[in-house]
């Protein structure tokens, strides 16, 4: 590959495989969106439907982490967001607590347990 | 209905995005992930100007990280474009539940540009809570300085993890990666206020462990169509019984 070349091969490997994909999304979104009132049902439906995949993003990046979060074993992972979330319900619904709390949990469960 | 909050300005209203960026959990979250990203970029060999970019161009974590992996790793150009894409799904009804709040009569298409490319989960979050008490002519301004918040703050925390990936062991980039799942679920619960958003919050989690195991493909794009129909059924079904 020449010089000028590979030195921006990264940044054009950014916008086509990882801007564009990503961005056609949301212009899609604007598309339909157009015409759309807020009340109106497809953007109740809209609403369902992006929570139900941001659930399951939830539990895929718990359930089946990548990288560093891999190295610690499933049943801390698991119990670790059970505690954050609990901490969440109990001290006055505080999003900050529940997450500091689930972090803690992951931190002391992960220098227990993992080898 | 409380009385909406009107802003005098549209600096203002910006302003008042800025502060509720600020004080959001989100926030710290966001500084940690991108601290985990930036140290990411830099065990991988990218340069964290590459990184600042991809954070302003693609602004999605998930997508970031399948990104420089995918790269770095040296899998296919098209391998690559389709799991960024498959990740990036989400956006799409995200944008559609959130547009409409934020167009009013005097709204033109370029205004919504910059809201459209924000669409994240921390702005959708924060957006789906506050902007229903925000006059209509003020949500666009309040949006865009809660999302430039956010996105600055992730694109100067990527430098800092960048130059501290040396020193981070183990236990803490995997604490920084736990971030984003444990974030996502306490704030999408504090804002499911109705029963269809508990309900889409929880068949989502059931349904996605399910689908992996019956090994159907796009298990997210499904645990989004069938978990989010369902609580809109039921949903719709419990406003017709009433």
């Amino acid at each position: 590959m020449n010089p000028v070349l590979a030195e921006y091969w990264p940044y054009l490997m950014l916008i086509v495989v990882g801007y564009l994909p990503n961005e056609i999304w949301r212009v899609f979104g604007l598309v339909l969106a157009r015409g759309l009132n807020e009340d109106s049902e497809i953007v109740m439906w809209s609403r369902a439907v992006a929570t139900a995949i941001l659930a399951g993003v939830i539990a895929k990046l718990i359930l089946f982490s990548s990288g560093a979060l891999d190295t610690v074993p499933l049943p801390v992972r698991i119990g670790a967001v059970a505690c954050g979330f609990v901490a969440y319900l109990l001290i006055k619904r505080s999003a900050l607590a529940g997450v500091v709390a689930g972090l803690g949990a992951l931190l002391i469960g992960g220098s227990l347990f993992t080898h | 209905m409380p009385v909406p909050v009107t802003f005098d300005s549209s600096s203002a209203a910006f302003l008042g995005g800025v502060r509720r960026a600020a004080t959001s959990v989100f926030f710290p979250v966001m500084m940690g992930t991108y601290i985990g990203i930036g140290a990411l970029a830099h065990d991988f060999g990218f340069s964290p100007w590459w990184l600042a970019l991809s954070t302003v161009l693609v602004w999605a974590a998930p997508a970031q990280v399948i990104l420089i992996t995918a790269i770095a790793l040296g899998s296919s150009l098209i391998e690559t474009a389709i799991a960024v894409s498959l990740s990036a799904i989400r956006l799409f009804p995200m944008a559609v539940a959130l547009l409409p709040l934020l167009r009013g009569p005097e709204t033109r298409l370029y205004h919504l540009l910059m809201p459209t490319h924000f669409t994240s989960v921390s702005m959708w979050v924060e957006s789906l809570r506050y902007l229903p008490g925000i006059a209509q002519d003020r949500r666009i301004a309040f949006c865009n300085g809660l999302s430039t918040t956010f996105m600055s703050t992730a694109a100067i925390f990527g430098f800092v993890g960048f130059y501290l990936a040396a020193g981070l062991p183990t236990l803490f980039a995997a604490a920084l990666l736990f971030l984003t799942p444990m974030s996502f679920l306490i704030s999408t619960a504090n804002n499911a206020r109705m029963m269809m958003d508990r309900l889409a919050l929880l068949l989502g989690l059931v349904l996605l462990p399910l689908l992996v195991y019956l090994e159907i493909g796009l298990d997210l794009m499904w645990t989004g169509i069938i978990g989010g129909t369902l609580a809109y059924a039921i949903h719709r079904l419990r406003e017709a019984t009433r």
